[in-house]
């Protein structure tokens, strides 16, 4: 079986129509990870012991189980209840959910992270709580995280194609439709692992140079030449 | 109403190959990490190079493409592969890919002042890395490893694609064939939960097993 | 005269484009105890680091025991020869670290007998014998199945002589093995030294900040600055009558800052 050019130009206006659902479903299901995440951060901070055991066992029940089973969940078990969503608003509230679960550990390390001199050292200088939070733990706390939460919008965008079994259809939904309508495998689903390596490499590469530059306090020794 | 032999029969045979899928591919995953984590970190070029191209091509591409890919494109090129062998497959160099960063972050996150030590006793470079790096860095190795390997179990649920019966699978099955959503669903979310909870508990033993104690 | 125990002929050190070491030569005779001092960046623990082989030389000649540990033909040798070649140099030199840098995950007897096994081939039952005895003599017996986490610094760094000792080197090198310590725990350490300075004929190398310890234990004491020898002597001249402007505004400082002589 040989790469056929033409019927690869053919088909690449439908993948980029699929292609948009992709990016699209990818940064709004970010969104709403990082507003939930956030949520969860801070209730597992500030409130009651009880709602905080609540959520921490949430949490770990939904990074236990998988993003698939959670979109069924929201595609079929919603309408029995009397909730009535589009496949796309079903599929978005469960992708923001399902990395929910790990932006907020995300929050959490990063707030844990600023040394406790820091909030004595606000203290000392008589910072209210607000400017403490302004003017010393938000500026420090932040930069480490973007590389980690953005790790996380790769991740999810990697996961879109399973928004296609909720009849989402996103580019690799369109590469199957294209597959079964012409009998060929070869140039859809390889056009769409291209498009994947695309945008996630130099992502990928965009947050590793980040994530060295804001190392979270992991001090690594240079080269270990074992071998 | 739903007997429980019922969802029995319709689930149980799903979670053997759920099980034995999530064990065969993290096996293989634990392979490729380490071939692949040390070969990142070997002094010849052009194996770092093979290596690193190696986690970007895997990671870099969606695994549900590539589970397409796997069992759709390869057959084109000769190489029929069965769903199951596909599947374990693709399971494992994705989350080896993704693994082999936990085994050269480990030994690289120890300290250089121990490899100074060890030339200082004059311990040749395999007994260097076999008794004083290696176990050091195996420990660090185990949390991480320990989600590697639930990942894993999450994403096997998406060999349904290529028509092998998973818990999802059956779950799904047995949504259209009784009509009912919600109990089959809340059954595998709790299934898939039990068993991560239980790759965890085994791998927190073993991070307490081989934890130096004194005697 | 003895043939030296330890030469270095010009040696030449650059971290990239930064001399350490410049057309540096000594000699160190067999048994003796020889202090290096100096500010920090002046070279002197480089010294050490170079003889135990964790840093390479860019110019001149190293002897250990009248072996070429660093030459001209060393430095031709493929990277499988010169492993081999330096292993065996490795066999009469032994160093004791400012961090202890003991293997976490080994007890302390452990630490003490894992290298006589493995590069010399001493039984078990010999090397824990061994191991006894020198932990014995740094006062460590009791704590011989503790984990290095268990220990105090001063317990951990006289752990970590005796691990040292256990090769049975010929030349003992200390760098700045009490500086990570708590003020309260460097005298059993040097007390330590100074028994195995009594007891045995050692040949001893020692970069230090405790400028009266290096007074009495050293046959003669090496001022550094730059990475060049600016003066040389028997402690008593060297603390007492400097010769040399660089030696005297750098012990002038160290009194300033309130240490002993």
């Amino acid at each position: 079986m040989s790469w056929d050019w033409a019927f690869a130009f053919q088909i690449l206006p439908k993948l980029v129509e699929g292609l948009k659902f992709t990016v699209l479903a990818s940064l709004l299901g970010s969104v709403l990870s990082m507003l939930i995440g956030l949520a969860i951060g801070i209730g597992r901070r500030w409130a009651g012991p009880t709602v905080a055991s609540v959520l921490g066992y949430a949490v770990e029940f939904i990074r236990g189980t998988p993003l698939l089973v959670q979109l069924y969940f929201a595609f079929y078990i919603l309408p029995d209840i009397g909730i009535y969503l589009s496949p796309l608003t079903a599929g978005l509230l469960a992708l923001g959910i399902h990395y929910s679960s790990y932006t907020s550990e995300v929050f959490r390390a990063g707030i844990d992270n600023v040394d406790r001199g820091q909030w004595e050292a606000a203290k000392a200088l008589n910072l209210s709580h607000f400017q403490t939070w302004r003017y010393v733990i938000v500026p420090e706390a932040v930069p480490p995280m973007v590389p980690a939460l953005g790790n996380y919008v790769v991740s999810m965008f990697k996961e879109t194609p399973l928004l296609s079994l909720v009849t989402i259809v996103e580019v690799m939904a369109q590469a199957r439709i294209i597959a079964n309508i012409n009998y060929r495998y070869l140039e859809p689903i390889t056009m769409v692992g291209v498009f994947f390596l695309v945008v996630s490499v130099p992502s990928a590469m965009a947050l590793h140079f980040l994530e060295r530059r804001y190392a979270l306090g992991n001090r690594q020794s240079s080269h270990i030449a074992v071998f | 109403m739903l007997a429980p032999s019922q969802l029995v029969s319709y689930i149980l045979p799903g979670v053997i190959l759920t099980i034995e899928l999530t064990v065969l591919g993290n096996l293989l995953a634990a392979g490729i990490a380490f071939t692949v984590g040390f070969a990142r970190l070997s002094k010849s070029t052009w194996l770092r190079l093979s290596a690193r191209i190696f986690t970007e091509f895997f990671r870099g591409t969606s695994m549900y493409v590539q589970l397409f890919w796997a069992y759709f494109v390869l057959p084109l090129f000769g190489l029929a592969l069965t769903p199951f062998q596909a599947a374990v497959l693709v399971l494992g160099l994705n989350s080896g890919a993704y693994a082999s960063e936990i085994v050269r972050g480990a030994m690289l996150a120890l300290p250089r002042e121990q490899l100074e030590a060890c030339i200082a006793l004059n311990l040749s470079r395999w007994q260097r890395l076999r008794r004083v790096l290696l176990p050091q860095a195996l420990l660090l190795m185990i949390p991480p490893f320990s989600n590697s390997f639930v990942e894993l179990l999450k994403s096997t649920s998406i060999v349904s694609l290529i028509s092998l019966s998973d818990m999802t699978f059956r779950a799904q099955t047995m949504r259209t064939q009784t009509g009912n959503t919600a109990i089959p669903f809340l059954t595998i979310l709790i299934l898939y939960f039990a068993l991560a909870l239980f790759i965890s508990k085994v791998m927190r033993a073993l991070e307490r097993r081989l934890t130096p104690k004194a005697a | 005269m003895p043939s030296p125990m330890v030469q270095f002929n010009n040696v030449h050190k650059l971290y990239g484009a930064h001399a350490v070491l410049t057309d540096l030569s000594l000699s160190v005779s067999p048994g003796e105890k020889l202090a290096l001092i100096g500010a920090s960046g002046s070279g002197k623990t480089t010294i050490l680091r170079i003889l135990m082989t964790l840093e390479t030389i860019q110019g001149g000649s190293i002897f250990v025991g009248g072996q070429p540990l660093w030459s001209p033909e060393t430095a031709g040798l493929s990277p499988r020869r010169r492993e081999m070649h330096l292993h065996k140099m490795r066999t009469n030199i032994g160093m004791v670290f400012q961090q202890f840098n003991l293997f976490p995950h080994m007890n302390v007897l452990r630490n003490v007998t894992l290298a006589p096994i493995l590069t010399q081939g001493v039984k078990e039952a010999d090397a824990r014998a061994l191991a006894m005895e020198l932990l014995e003599m740094v006062g460590m017996a009791h704590k011989a199945h503790a984990l290095p986490a268990e220990l105090s610094g001063g317990q951990k760094q006289r752990a970590a002589i005796a691990r040292a000792l256990a090769l049975k080197p010929k030349v003992m090198l200390f760098d700045e093995v009490t500086s990570a310590l708590d003020p309260e725990l460097v005298e059993e350490v040097l007390n330590v030294m100074r028994k195995l300075a009594l007891e045995t004929d050692m040949t001893m190398l020692l970069v230090t900040h405790e400028m009266s310890f290096a007074r009495d234990f050293a046959d003669r004491v090496l001022f550094l600055d730059g990475g060049r020898i600016v003066e040389e002597g028997p402690p008593g001249e060297i603390f007492r009558n400097p010769q040399q402007e660089r030696t005297k505004l750098f012990l002038r400082k160290i009194v300033a800052a309130g240490l002993s002589l």
